[in-house]
């Protein structure tokens, strides 16, 4: 056996002051503490969205996210440290979307998985992430379900969802036209049916005024009969859930054949270049539908400062971008959203304190949101916007009018 | 296959199993292709023991769709009827696993037979009016089926049942409490052992007498109907077998994925599990499980070369395959083993 000697002893000194030192050092940096995937310079984040297949339309609000995060580690990132925007594509494919987000999780290590994309996609990763406990932070689909805190408290929805704007559109009809017979247009699936739903809850023991319930298929040509069909059985209020190319037909036709219902037109097919334009603006006037999000194709808008900063936005990091396509200003106003969550998180970058912080929002007002809307979460809300206004069409621009609305559902 | 093998001797029932214990009359013989696969199963059950749960994630899908391309395979490969409708199939027996243990609480383990029988009934029946249609008229039938399925999975009377858009949560299986491994190895082991018997009763299948038959039909129905062979009994029994395949690696896949919904079976999975089968190999068992890896795999690759020009990545690596391989990787396989062997003979 080797005798311990002064030298050898001399020798080893060092060697174990530099084995204490690594030891003592996490110690004393304990202020702070760190999920997967953060370091001192980096955060990483998860996305999918469809940049190919049948939905690859929606594709741009990840790549507005994605250059969001550009500009803000250009500014110097969230309390210092860089977003690494990690954004796979899924295909708008449900079976897709669970495999890149196990890649997310387990592979690349994410500490959350922000606005992934799509109802079917959401719902297939629901379960997952809930089980793995990794945050899948405002969802970029209106379905009610996302606001299920004892359930799935790692999920949270964001937009106000497709039941409450349907909710809203009854307690407008019901004031201008409480004995009106109601013609509505949905799209065959999961947005369309939420809407129909939230307009008959919202009529309660007037549903019966729904007289017409036409749906139409993402791949059919036209809707013109199902137009024409509502004019010939008398209904007076035309609801027109379609998505833009749909919602113009019908408005184009409905002016072609001297139809003229009250007309309300949701959210989804509202925009000012998309629908409204192609429509023909005399066939348009006097329609109304709501809004939570500026519409960057609405001039009104064109001096207002949060609009200019988007703009400028736009032109400097996304100059492919179509500035009158919608999800541009919604993934905008996502991504700005799970920023304010990761810079609320402080040096505290876990799981647990990106939902305490997501559950925590006060008042918290985006430039590209209507002004005076506004997201607030608690701990047992997890629906952050709810608030919506109505507008009307004059012939030119969106009028809005009336009080910021609440929905009740969710 | 219990089935007759000619239509004058119906009593005579000649099936799979019958063929393969016939066949040590010439005498069983050790050949190359039994060591090769013996030699495949060992390696891809140690996997687990050094692969990360997403690698056998990943893996767990690639067998899945080897599975599904094989169903495919034994109808197109074997017997020359087109299909362009096997996502249905690979939908009905998702569904069919979903709604087992979602209605009646059913263990996971049954639900694999289901789906495979209520797979084979509706492929059988779709497989009557098909008698009728040729090629490319069969191949528009099918598209028909695969258009129809997530519409049909979305009605609104069948709502209750479906999900409709929302879909279904399916549980992941819990492994077995005695071995000790975790769900993405156990889902692993289980999706190995299923491939591995179903992909051996394929292969006695095809080399069986009923396996001739098939082939007879496709190479020359006249010929094959002349020698005795009942094409119409053939054919929509070769459509039960496919869409049964099919519908176990759809079932499987609910396993795998956690979750079914009319979007994850689309016209797109279809035209995705043809692919497959024409780079695997057209009439070659082992190369369904190529096709396994080119359907899961290069998507992603494309994807990472460039997001936007995704789809155009995908086109030039599917050209480039077809060029380098016009017989599917098992054609390369065996013109490669050809070659070698000749050049060592020299």
């Amino acid at each position: 056996m080797q005798k311990i000697t002064r030298r050898s002893l001399l020798a080893a000194a060092p060697g174990a002051l530099a084995l204490t030192v690594p030891m003592l050092s996490p110690r004393r940096a304990s202020a702070k503490d760190y999920g997967p995937g953060v370091t001192d310079t980096e955060i990483k984040v998860g996305n999918t969205a469809p940049y190919s297949g049948p939905a690859s339309s929606y594709g741009t609000l990840g790549k507005v996210e994605t250059a969001y995060y550009k500009m803000i580690n250009d500014k110097g990132g969230i309390n210092g440290r860089k977003v690494n925007y990690i954004s796979y594509d899924d295909s708008y494919t449900p079976p897709k979307t669970v495999e890149m987000v196990r890649k997310l999780v387990e592979e690349d290590n994410v500490l959350l998985v922000a606005s992934p994309l799509g109802t079917p996609c959401n719902s297939a990763i629901w379960h997952y992430m809930n089980q793995k406990k990794v945050p899948q932070l405002f969802v970029a689909t209106g379905a009610t379900k996302w606001n299920d805190p004892k359930g799935h408290p790692w999920t949270m929805g964001w937009q106000p969802n497709y039941q409450s704007e349907g909710r809203i559109y009854a307690t407008y009809i019901l004031k201008e036209k409480p004995t009106g017979k109601i013609g509505i247009l949905f799209q065959n699936d999961d947005f369309g049916k939420d809407y129909l739903k939230g307009l008959k809850d919202g009529l309660g023991d007037k549903a019966s005024m729904v007289q017409v319930e036409a749906s139409y298929e993402t791949t059919d040509p036209t809707v013109d009969s199902q137009v024409v069909d509502m004019k010939a059985k008398g209904m007076d209020v035309f609801v027109n859930c379609g998505i833009p190319k749909f919602a113009a037909q019908a408005i184009r036709k409905a002016g072609e054949i001297q139809w003229k219902p009250l007309h309300v037109l949701s959210s989804i097919g509202n925009s000012v270049a998309a629908t409204l334009k192609p429509a023909g603006f005399e066939n348009a006037k006097d329609i109304v539908s709501d809004f939570y999000l500026k519409d960057a194709t609405d001039p009104q808008w064109k001096d207002d400062a949060g609009f200019k900063e988007w703009g400028a936005f736009m032109d400097k990091y996304y100059p492919d971008g179509d500035k009158q396509d919608t999800g541009n200003v919604a993934g905008y106003c996502l991504a700005q959203a799970a920023a304010h969550v990761l810079t609320a998180c402080g040096d505290t970058v876990t799981r647990e304190n990106i939902m305490k912080q997501a559950a925590n929002l006060k008042d918290f007002a985006e430039p590209m949101l209507l002004p005076g809307i506004k997201a607030n979460t608690s701990a047992t809300d997890w629906a952050p916007l709810k608030q919506v206004q109505m507008a009307k069409f004059d012939g030119a621009r969106w009028q809005l009018f009336g009080p910021l609305i609440t929905g009740a559902v969710g | 296959m219990t089935a007759p093998v000619t239509s004058t001797t119906g009593s005579a029932a000649t099936g799979n199993t019958a063929a393969v214990t016939a066949a040590p009359a010439r005498g069983w013989r050790l050949e190359r292709r039994h060591l090769v696969s013996a030699a495949v199963v060992v390696v891809a059950a140690l996997i687990p023991l050094v692969a990360r749960s997403f690698v056998l994630f990943e893996l767990t899908m690639v067998m899945i769709y080897g599975l599904a391309i094989l169903g495919l395979n034994l109808l197109t490969g074997f017997n020359g009827q087109f299909s362009l409708g096997h996502s249905a199939f690979y939908g009905l027996g998702a569904y069919t696993a979903a709604l087992m243990m979602h209605l009646w609480d059913v263990n996971y383990l049954w639900t694999l037979p289901a789906a495979g029988g209520v797979c084979f009934a509706v492929g059988f029946l779709f497989g009557l009016p098909a008698l009728r249609l040729q090629n490319l008229y069969l191949a528009l039938a099918t598209f028909a089926l695969a258009t129809a399925m997530p519409q049909i999975l979305k009605f609104h009377a069948l709502e209750g049942i479906t999900g409709g858009v929302q879909g279904l949560t399916v549980d992941q299986p819990d492994p077995p409490s005695f071995l000790p491994v975790d769900s993405d190895q156990w889902l692993y082991y289980l999706t190995l052992i299923v491939i591995v018997l179903m992909f051996w009763a394929a292969s006695n299948l095809v080399r069986s007498r009923s396996g001739r038959a098939i082939m007879a039909i496709r190479d020359n129905p006249i010929a094959a109907a002349a020698m005795g062979i009942n094409p119409s009994l053939y054919k929509t029994l070769t459509f039960g077998v496919s869409a049964l395949y099919t519908g176990v690696a759809g079932a499987l896949g609910a396993f795998a994925i956690q979750f079914v919904a009319p979007d994850s079976f689309t016209i797109f999975l279809s035209v995705s599990l043809l692919v497959g089968l024409v780079i695997g190999g057209v009439g070659s068992i082992p190369g369904c499980l190529f096709g396994g890896l080119f359907v899961l795999f290069v998507p992603n690759i494309a994807n990472s070369v460039s997001t936007g020009l995704a789809g155009a990545v995908y086109g030039i690596i599917l050209l480039l395959v077809i060029f380098l391989m016009p017989a599917g990787a098992a054609g390369f396989a065996r013109l490669a083993v050809a070659r070698l062997t000749r050049a060592r003979r020299q």
